[in-house]
């Protein structure tokens, strides 16, 4: 079930806290501020025993009451300063940690965008959605209270010891063996709990994405009544994180039955001991009452070990899972030195280029296998070519979307590696075969590529792609459309997208399928306005349907891998059998089968 | 209806008082149902929190009787006393210990039964919410319900249900023991009352708006997310990075300062208690000092007092660390509780018609339908399908053929008249006898992440693998099929991404092959094939739809080929009904359509 990539690397849990350090630098100085305050508060606490020892010792046991307002107005005021400093320690951590959230977040949305097609391919987004949303707070909630805590807590521990120890050596003693086991439980506990802790990070992933994909599929799942085959198989997947979360619980049970039982079973062996000492008069009352009062505010920390350790675990494993996504590369990137094109003329050149998919079998051949190919500066170049032969790969090549594995593609004899992604963008545009919309009005969708876009230059896009429809919509082009644009029938969308890719005026246009579901009539009005458009720009053009091979000046045949012949639609269908084969219609459709009775 | 039913107050944050008080009785309502079958289990660890909170109370009494009994006994001689404070002392610590073990664990299994229903209960509730609803709500918001909003429960359940209870229990023992022990101190804990109650009542409603912001917020920020990952190759081809970067960060910040203003609350709620606290501790200590310095009380019962009024603050923070997490899991449960009451519009029958051997006989009669958001897309109209007859709809883009198909596959319920297969009204049937009976491959081929054959054997989910190959094989998929790293064991990766459209195309039709309906719906189904492919599919159809009623939309006229029947649409009305051969010879629509589309073939 665990749907997580990436390799299965531990290190140790400074070391993975310390990756965070430059999204917690800047918040450094407050978070440190935080921290000393919050020592503060707990030497404070720790002191108000040591004040109630030399009362007791010195006016209580003689009877003299007169000591005891003095005393009392000390505590008051160790008591003020322990609240003022938590208050502080709150007030200094507070906003520096919603920083370090945002900035992590946005870190990792940033990343996420610029990461290439491949690796989105390849993840879950709940994976990805769960990390953005449900790690990143705990990390922020480890940094505001568990390493605050942890630091905290352990500087009271210890001077709390020291403390115990200079009241009484071997109560003390007794006191700082019991930390033995605490830590080999502590050890024990880390070990099992790590493991379930992870698993559960990764199913609850897994969940959010079986979510995700029952909405998105919800038409699917309805059109064939699976629901409830969706929701068993959903309670499996909650099931086993259940099972997962049942077994962190029971690491949580040990770890806390040992931890408080250790320090209060030290304490009962304490009150023995200290009970003789202090009848032999080897330890005074007050020392007696400053140990049980020193140990009270010990408590709590040696407790809370538990607690933290788990926060600690989880929080690793999120800044884990954090880098898992943060890490990746990102393969396709802005060259180092730069070129620009400042004029386009929109020569695109395929060089011997070779392309396979990463999980592509070792013995499978390249999926694109040596592309050569030449569109000339405003040629419109349709490609021919079966199901599954790899036509949406090549589209995808020009844009970088995907990164040749081999060759090379010029615009106007410039390497495409050798511009910037944001200018080859703006050279290439797509219209991709399924639509892509986004929840977004009309003219956001259309203008996606051209925010700036004028008025009228929307009206042209719209009307080159015989979008009128939109007019008729409650609020024109400033209509919301529903979420991947699933409010619109299907060639509106596909119109929507071939407006997106002409509004943004590429030198090269890239058109998957443009006009796959459209009626015949309409099409024919789209390929006139296409076509004057195509007159002045260089185009690349997916075709399975001769009205679509119409736009183009030539046909290239993509097969096995190869282009394997490149020229006007009447030649290859003389020439080319494979052409023939895949575009003609002809031979199955005679009046014969039309005539079928009714 | 108020304003707040269901998810329409979702994205407010001024509801009025009886809107608060509307959408909080139903979540409230919504708890009571997910505990009530937990109840007995409940009970259990109530007793155990009781008791094992009792155990820890009993500590500090236990060390006051062993300074003041067990010291002077010793010192008499007589090691007893101190031994039985001592001993009982361990034995409420080992005992305490067990019970707080077994207790984190009975707590655990209520807070995943909890959490776990709940889950269930979301996904089968948004799988049964039609598509009018899904359209308006978007998948992220869904997502953010069964993710984000879970986990504010889960934290809830799993560390401020316990601290409340062992924190009032907690409390009130101590109190308790206090009283037992010095009543006069007891008065001061008393006193402390009345500051306590005014900070409390103070956080408690600042906090609350906080908190519901802090929901709202989050879950922009995870629609936004949803929908830039889902549309990835857009994004990126568009360059919309840095825009949409811009505004993830704007609504991060937005959560960022929701979030800040619980933390500030948090930031004098906390240090407030624990200043009421040591108040408390140097009001007790001097009363409690002067008394024992007069005789009037002893010293270890005096530590014990100064130990509990100690002891009865720190609760209190993990009260309000309860109180967070409650705030944050009930905005969470109005927004869960909200979903749930959304009803579906297209309603499962309470008590169903049977549907045996269904054959296939369709009727819209007088049917009209508008989609939610406007103007009427078909306007009335009667249609009949004869059982077995293939039907050709064809139309220009916006026609409404797909519309109709989804009326067929009841996927909207009509606004006027009724769809019937067999004489029986769509609403009356059973989902499991309907689904069984119509099946649509609708426009967009979705496939779900997961291998090929899963993906086909959506259709049929008992199929074995034999007839999952011979499915495929049948609309000419398996050569690809096989093709693939590990054929039909390949995961398609998410949305199918794995696969070419054409290939999408090819599984989707496979699947309905494989289900094997007596109405059969294809919209658009071959869209994407390229010419051999179609060909295949469409012999592969002649001999599927022999027997069986069929409604195929297809822009191509290929598929007239295969029909009885055509249907042409305009403007949401069928302006032409007749055999292929009857429409092609006359001079209507459907002979210039068909004239144009011989005149593209090559
Ligand atoms: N992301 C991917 N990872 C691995 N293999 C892929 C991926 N996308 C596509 N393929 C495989 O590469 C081949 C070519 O796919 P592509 O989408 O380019 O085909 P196409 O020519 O556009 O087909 P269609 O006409 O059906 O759209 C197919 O066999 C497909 O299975
Ligand atoms: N979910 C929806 N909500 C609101 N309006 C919708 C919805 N779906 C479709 N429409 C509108 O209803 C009309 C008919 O759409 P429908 O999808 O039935 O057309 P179609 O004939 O299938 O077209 P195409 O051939 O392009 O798929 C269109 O104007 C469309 O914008
Ligand atoms: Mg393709
Ligand atoms: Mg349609």
């Amino acid at each position: 079930m665990s749907a997580t990539p990436g390799p299965e690397r531990r290190k140790s849990i400074p070391r993975t806290m310390a990756r965070l350090a430059p999204f917690v630098r800047p918040a450094l100085p407050r978070l440190a501020g935080g921290i000393a305050v919050g020592i503060g508060a707990g030497l404070v606490a720790l002191a108000i025993p040591q004040v109630l020892e030399v009362l007791v010792d010195s006016a209580l046991a003689d009877g003299d009451s007169s000591a005891v307002l003095p005393a009392t107005l000390v505590i008051l005021a160790l008591g003020v300063v322990e609240a003022f400093a938590i208050m502080a320690r709150r007030w200094l951590i507070l906003a520096p940690n919603t920083h370090v959230e945002s900035r992590m977040r946005n870190a990792l949305y940033t990343h996420l965008q610029a990461l290439p097609v491949a690796f989105h391919d390849r993840w879950p987004s709940g994976q990805l959605l769960s990390r953005a949303v449900h790690d990143i707070s705990l990390i922020r909630r480890w940094l505001a209270f568990g390493v605050v805590l942890l630091v905290v807590n352990a500087v009271t521990v210890t001077v709390g010891a020291v403390l115990l120890i200079g009241i009484s050596p071997l109560l003390g003693g007794v006191f700082l063996l019991s930390a033995i086991p605490v830590w080999l439980i502590a050890i024990r506990f880390e070990r099992t709990y790590t493991k379930a802790a992870r698993r559960s990070q990764d199913q609850a992933g897994d969940l959010a994405t079986a979510v995700e994909e029952s909405v998105h599929g919800i038409r699917v799942l309805k059109a064939f009544g699976r629901g409830g085959h969706a929701l068993a198989k959903f309670e499996r997947q909650a099931e086993e994180l259940r099972g997962t979360e049942m077994e962190k619980a029971r690491a949580v049970a040990f770890i806390w039955r040992w931890l408080s039982l250790l320090p209060d079973g030290t304490l009962a062996v304490c009150l023995v001991l200290g009970a003789v000492l202090a009848a032999r008069g080897e330890l005074s009352a007050g020392s007696l009452v400053a140990f049980f009062a020193t140990a009270t505010v010990l408590r709590f920390p040696i407790e809370s070990i538990g607690f933290l350790l788990s926060f600690t675990v989880d929080a690793r494993n999120s800044v884990d899972r954090f880098f898992e996504v943060l890490d990746e590369p990102v393969l396709i990137a802005d060259p180092d030195e730069p070129r620009t094109l400042d004029a386009p003329r929109g020569r695109l050149e395929f060089r011997g280029v070779r392309f396979r998919y990463p999980d592509a079998p070792a013995s499978a051949r390249d999926l694109l296998d040596g592309i050569d190919l030449v569109v000339e500066p405003g040629e419109t170049m349709a490609i021919v070519g079966l199901t599954g032969s790899g036509k949406s790969t090549l589209t995808a090549l020009p844009p970088r979307l995907y990164e040749v594995t081999g060759g090379s593609i010029t615009i106007d004899g410039v390497d495409i590696r050798e511009l910037r992604l944001a200018e080859l963008r703006r050279h290439v545009a797509m219209a991709f075969e399924d639509a892509t919309l986004f929840s977004d009005t009309v003219r956001a969708n259309v203008l996606l590529g051209a925010p700036d876009a004028t008025d009228e230059a929307l009206a042209e896009a719209l009307s080159v792609a015989q979008a009128g429809f939109v007019h008729d919509l409650p609020h024109g082009v400033d209509t919301i459309i529903g979420e991947e644009g699933l409010s619109l029938s299907g060639g509106q969308r596909q119109r929507l997208a071939l407006a997106r890719a002409v509004a943004a005026k590429p030198a090269v246009l890239v058109l998957d399928d443009p006009l796959s579901a459209l009626d015949v009539e309409t099409e024919v009005l789209v390929e006139a306005a296409l076509r004057r458009l195509l007159a002045a720009t260089t185009a690349l053009v997916i075709a399975h349907r001769p009205s679509t091979v119409m736009l183009a000046d030539r046909v290239a045949v993509l097969e096995d891998g190869r282009i394997t012949a490149v020229g006007t639609h009447s030649q290859l269908l003389a020439e080319h059998e494979h052409y023939r084969y895949v575009i003609s219609s002809l031979e199955t459709d005679d009046t014969s089968r039309e005539e079928v009775p009714a | 209806m108020s304003t707040t039913t269901g998810v329409s107050g979702e994205e407010r944050e001024d509801l009025t008082r009886a809107e608060n008080q509307a959408v909080r009785a139903r979540s409230r309502k919504l708890l009571i149902e997910l505990l009530t079958p937990l109840r007995r289990r409940l009970a259990l660890t109530l007793g155990v929190v009781i008791v094992s909170t009792a155990l820890q109370v009993a500590g500090p009494a236990l060390v006051a009787v062993g300074i003041d009994r067990g010291v002077p006994a010793l010192g008499g001689g007589d090691p007893l006393p101190l031994l039985l404070a001592g001993g009982g002392f361990l034995a409420a610590t080992v005992l305490g210990a067990v019970l707080i073990g077994w207790y984190r664990v009975l707590q655990a299994r209520i807070s995943q039964a909890v959490l776990y229903e709940l889950r269930r209960r979301v996904f089968r509730h948004t799988q049964r919410l039609s598509l009018d609803f899904h359209e308006s709500y978007t998948s992220g918001r869904i997502i953010s319900r069964q993710t984000s909003d879970l986990d504010s429960i889960r934290e809830l359940l799993d560390e401020g249900l316990g601290n409340l209870v062992s924190g009032v229990f907690y409390t009130a023992f101590t109190a308790l023991a206090l009283v037992l022990l010095d009543p006069i101190s007891g008065l001061a804990l008393a006193a402390a009352m009345l500051p306590l109650f005014v900070l409390v009542r103070w956080f408690q409603v600042r906090s609350q708006r906080a908190f519901r912001s802090t929901r709202t917020t989050s879950a922009r920020m995870i629609v936004q997310f949803v929908e830039t990952m889902t549309g990835i190759r857009a994004v990126q081809a568009f360059r919309k990075e840095r825009a949409n970067a811009d505004r993830f960060g704007g609504l991060v910040e937005d959560n960022r300062r929701s979030n800040a203003s619980v933390f500030r609350l948090f930031g004098t709620f906390d240090p407030g208690l624990v200043l009421i606290g040591n108040l408390t501790v140097a009001a007790v200590l001097l009363v409690g000092g002067i008394r024992v310095a007069e005789g009037g009380l002893a010293i270890g019962v005096l530590l014990a007092v100064l130990l509990y009024v100690r002891r009865f603050f720190d609760p209190l923070e993990e009260l309000a660390m309860f109180y967070n997490g409650y705030q944050s899991a009930s905005a969470a449960l109005e927004k869960i509780s909200g979903v749930l009451e959304e009803a579906p519009s297209v309603v499962d029958p309470a008590e169903p018609v049977p549907l045996r051997s269904p054959r296939g006989h369709v009727r819209f009669e007088g049917v009209e339908f508008a989609y939610r958001s406007g103007r009427v897309v078909l306007p009335r109209f009667d249609l009949e399908l004869p059982a077995g007859q293939t039907v050709a709809l064809v139309g220009a883009t916006g026609a409404g053929k797909s519309t109709l198909a989804k009326l067929l596959s009841r996927f909207y319920d009509p606004t006027q008249g009724a769809v019937t297969l067999d004489g029986v009204d769509l609403r009356a049937l059973s989902p499991a006898d309907l689904r069984r009976a119509i099946v649509m491959v609708t426009q967009e081929a979705y496939l779900f992440s997961g291998s090929v054959a899963d993906n086909i054997a959506l259709g049929k989910p008992e199929a074995t693998r034999a007839e999952i190959v011979a499915a495929a094989t049948a609309v000419g998929a398996d050569e690809f099929i096989r093709s693939l790293p590990h054929g039909y064991d390949t995961d398609v990766n998410k949305r199918g991404g794995r696969v070419s459209a054409g290939q999408r195309q090819l599984l989707s039709f496979a699947r309905a092959f494989l289900a094997d309906p007596v109405v059969l719906l294809l919209d658009e189904a071959t869209a994407s094939l390229d010419i051999p492919s179609e060909r295949a599919v469409q012999d592969a159809l002649q001999t599927l739809l022999s027997d069986r009623t069929a409604v195929i939309i297809a822009h191509r006229l290929s598929t007239v080929a295969i029909a009885d029947r055509v249907l042409v649409m305009e403007a949401g009305r069928i302006v032409e009904d007749g055999t292929p051969a009857e429409l092609i010879a006359g001079d209507g629509r459907f002979a210039s359509l068909h004239a144009a589309w011989r005149d593209s073939l090559i």
